[in-house]
């Protein structure tokens, strides 16, 4: 066993910095473990999936650098925001990593994921890569947006990923439409659509889970309860904020967000649901170390000791930790220089994305309109707008 | 009057195709006898059309160059005239109904078009034929049933979403402004968004402010979006066969009062360009640009101005999103005086956009300043007589041309 923990890739190549996450083995160990969730699930109108969850060695050393990659790249773009190299909003997700590898571990890339603003690690889960993330942080050609996005609007077609949206609640719809798509073509894909404890509250979001019901949808609303909407805490801002159970009518299930684990469970579980029988909740219970955005301390509507409390009770990379170390699947050292090297990766990665030029001007104009077929659209005399910028 | 816009469509100037660019054509002549037909006169369609119907080789050849495609001719018994008669509503059906058999991605999305046939009868049918899964009743949920019809459109469905009333779909604002218009820039051209948005909208008989909005004031400036306005069934069938086609969010503004027209439209396939106005009546004296409605107050206006001895050359701009301004500015080159009659209020509306594209464009050519006549800024009112008030007459559009020709 430790000989296979000691086979290990290149970290020096530049290429690393293209390879999509987890595509390192640090163990191919592929025997069963059963491990049991922290907490059982709940569920309403809904049989609950057992807390018990197969997994293997190489997921969980899987889950340990994926969540280290994205918690590294999150604290990478606070530094580089408070550098006035990200500019506007910057959302992150630090501390939400289990929802985006547990899901990904559930799926394939033909199931779709949508989702707000707080986008940046869905999008390397969904298979991304660091440059690209980077450079579109701070405008980039090389952004996976061509710089013309920003941090809210992140977006991978080919691996199903729809971004990426700044306006709360506006993406469940789109996602539910997904799901119709999916259905239309008769796929047997699902959507996950993702929303916030904030979002939740949205007529929209009600709306489109009626319809999705009614056409029996594969969707799947998900949502990340971090109990803050911005600065408003979920007491406040939602009457019954049982988020799981207010689909009333579509079933729905309690998951503690911050264990991939109990997370990969109860996506298997609600994309075999979902496939058979429409629309389910899944309401994730995690939390944001940071404040809403970067221009949010996060500390004027909580209390230090509460995040500092959950850093220490229920970080999903501390918990993956402690199982790889309990279960001898690797020694501590090993895992400190996995975080090593991620952090390198990192550092490359803002590097590579700095020397990225900005956009060429006449960009502005690019992909306004689709040139195609049909209808090609002109500008004032049927010519390309061509641009005569200052 | 459909039938003389008819005759004024066959007569319409073509306009020259460059030759490196495949056109998804409109109609025309072929070139000797457009120029012939240049004095706006009604031109008589002499057609051999026989009534056991041949192919359409052997009916108006000479009559019809630049089809999309040719059908077999639908003989009908007593009719020695080519084409079929047909109202608007039902032209809209059957461009919606081509493109459906044409296209499995094609869909459509509203409230009461399944089962009920629709408020305006535009999917009588298509339920039955097509099925729920392509047909879809809604429920009245604008804001998400867009947004869905917007996240379909990404996966590369060609969703048409109807709103009931063109008003309703303001529920629905942010989904076509931030999502349809803007995902394909913001995702670097990853996201097509080619869906239709349509329904009718504009000053009805005595419907109440809610119901009778013009929606196209308030999308104008969203980047992203393509709008049209249909006016006649061959326009209308033209333009929603295009719109489906086409790989931009398209948004077709209807009139509430225009179902009902009727015209006699080819048999053969055809599709008309998005971005190209139409000329109604070709004209010397001044350029009056309309679209919708107003086009037949504007025709309405132009009989007295005939009368009267003036010659108004008449465009439906047909395009409100991007403006033709190819087709406006031959004309403004020509006339040297514009009229801009529109629905729309005052206050922001596409007349007023219009005007400063002109005024940017062709200030040159201009002999006089351009005459914008709007709805007034008011909520339409209920009473029959305060809403004639409410839009341009054609009175006034004959006391603006007059003031114009000064």
């Amino acid at each position: 066993m430790a000989a296979a923990l000691l086979r290990r890739a290149s970290t020096s190549s530049s290429a690393s910095l293209l390879r999509p996450l987890s595509g390192r083995l640090f163990s191919s160990d592929e025997t069963v473990l059963s491990i049991e969730t922290s907490v059982p699930f709940t569920g309403h109108k809904i049989e609950p999936p057992s807390r018990m969850v197969d997994t293997t060695p190489k997921e969980l050393l899987s889950f340990f650098s994926d969540m280290a990659l994205m918690r590294r790249m999150e604290i990478a773009a606070d530094s580089l925001y408070k550098a006035k190299l990200i500019r506007g909003f910057c959302h992150l997700y630090d501390g939400q990593e289990a929802v985006a590898v547990g899901m990904e571990a559930a799926i394939t890339k033909a199931d779709g994921i949508i989702t707000a603003y707080r986008d940046h690690c869905t999008f390397l889960g969904r298979g991304g890569n660091l440059v690209q993330a980077f450079s579109e942080l701070m405008g980039r050609q090389a952004g996976c947006s061509n710089g013309k996005g920003g941090s809210m609007h992140f977006y991978k077609k080919d691996a199903s990923f729809y971004g990426g949206h700044g306006i709360v609640g506006a993406q469940v719809p789109l996602g539910c439409g997904v799901a119709f798509a999916q259905k239309y073509n008769k796929e047997g894909a699902v959507t996950f659509a993702l929303y916030g404890d904030g979002a939740a509250n949205q007529g929209q979001l009600f709306e489109a889970l009626n319809i999705s019901a009614l056409w029996d949808l594969p969707a799947i609303l998900v949502c990340e309860n971090n109990h803050y909407g911005m600065g408003t805490a979920e007491w406040r801002a939602a009457k019954s904020p049982a988020y799981y159970k207010r689909g009333d009518y579509v079933p729905g299930l309690k998951v503690d967000g911050m264990d991939a684990l109990a997370v990969k469970q109860a996506c298997k579980f609600a994309k075999e649901y979902a496939l058979a029988n429409g629309p389910i909740i899944l309401e994730m219970d995690t939390y944001r170390y940071h404040g809403h955005s970067m221009s949010d301390p996060g500390s004027t509507y909580r209390t230090r000791d509460e995040i500092s409390g959950v850093r220490q009770e229920r970080d999903p990379i501390e918990r993956v930790r402690k199982l790889i170390l309990a279960h001898d699947i690797a020694p501590a050292s090993e895992l400190k220089d996995i975080e090593k090297e991620v952090r390198k990766q990192v550092d490359d990665a803002i590097a590579q994305a700095k020397e990225s030029p900005m956009p060429d001007a006449s960009e502005l104009f690019t992909n306004v309109y689709v040139k195609g077929y049909g209808a090609e659209s002109f500008g004032a005399d049927r010519k390309e707008i061509r641009a005569t910028l200052p | 009057m459909a039938s003389l816009q008819m005759a004024a469509l066959l007569s319409a100037p073509s306009t020259p195709v460059p030759s490196d660019r495949v056109r998804v054509g409109s109609l025309r002549l072929s070139a000797s006898s457009s120029s012939a037909a240049r004095n706006g006169g009604a031109l008589v369609v002499r057609s051999e059309a026989k009534v056991s119907g041949g192919g359409a080789s052997a009916r108006g050849l000479s009559l019809i160059t630049h089809a999309v495609a040719e059908k077999a001719a639908a003989a009908s018994s007593a009719d020695s005239k080519p084409g079929h008669e047909l109202l608007l509503f039902e032209a809209l059906r059957e461009g919606l109904d081509e493109e459906m058999e044409r296209d499995p991605t094609v869909c459509v999305m509203g409230e009461d078009v399944g089962h009920y046939g629709g408020s305006y009868k535009v999917t009588k049918g298509l339920a039955t034929k097509y099925g729920d899964l392509r047909v879809l009743d809604t429920p009245i949920a604008e804001n998400s049933f867009t947004g869905m019809g917007i996240g379909s459109a990404m996966t590369g469905l060609r969703p048409v979403v109807e709103g009931m009333n063109m008003g309703f779909l303001l529920l629905a604002y942010n989904q076509i402004s931030n999502n349809c218009g803007m995902l394909h820039y913001t995702s670097g051209g990853q996201f097509k968004i080619p869906i239709v948005i349509r329904g009718p909208g504009g000053v009805g008989r005595q419907l109440g402010a809610e119901h009778s909005q013009r929606l196209e004031s308030y999308f104008q400036s969203i980047p992203g979006l393509q709008m049209v306005a249909c006016s006649t069934p061959y326009n209308a069938k033209g333009l929603m066969k295009a719109a489906i086609r086409s790989e931009n969010p398209v948004v077709l503004f209807e009139h509430v009062l225009l179902y009902n027209l009727k015209e006699r439209i080819p048999d053969e396939e055809y599709v008309l360009s998005l971005e190209e106005a139409e000329m109604v009546r070709p004209g010397e004296h001044v350029t009056i640009l309309t679209y919708s409605r107003m086009r037949y107050h504007v025709m309405q206006a132009a009989k007295t101005l005939v009368n009267k001895g003036y010659d108004p050359e008449v465009i439906d701009i047909r395009s409100l999103k991007p403006f033709d301004l190819y087709t406006i500015g031959n004309s403004i080159k020509k006339t040297h005086r514009v009229l801009i009659v529109e629905e729309c209020m005052r206050t922001g509306g596409i007349g007023a956009s219009l005007r400063s594209a002109i005024i940017d464009n062709f200030w040159d050519y201009l002999d006089a300043p351009i005459l914008c006549l709007s709805s007034q800024d008011v909520p339409t009112p209920y009473a029959g007589t305060l809403e004639n008030w409410t839009v341009v007459q054609p009175e006034q559009i004959v006391a603006a041309v007059e003031q114009l020709c000064k």
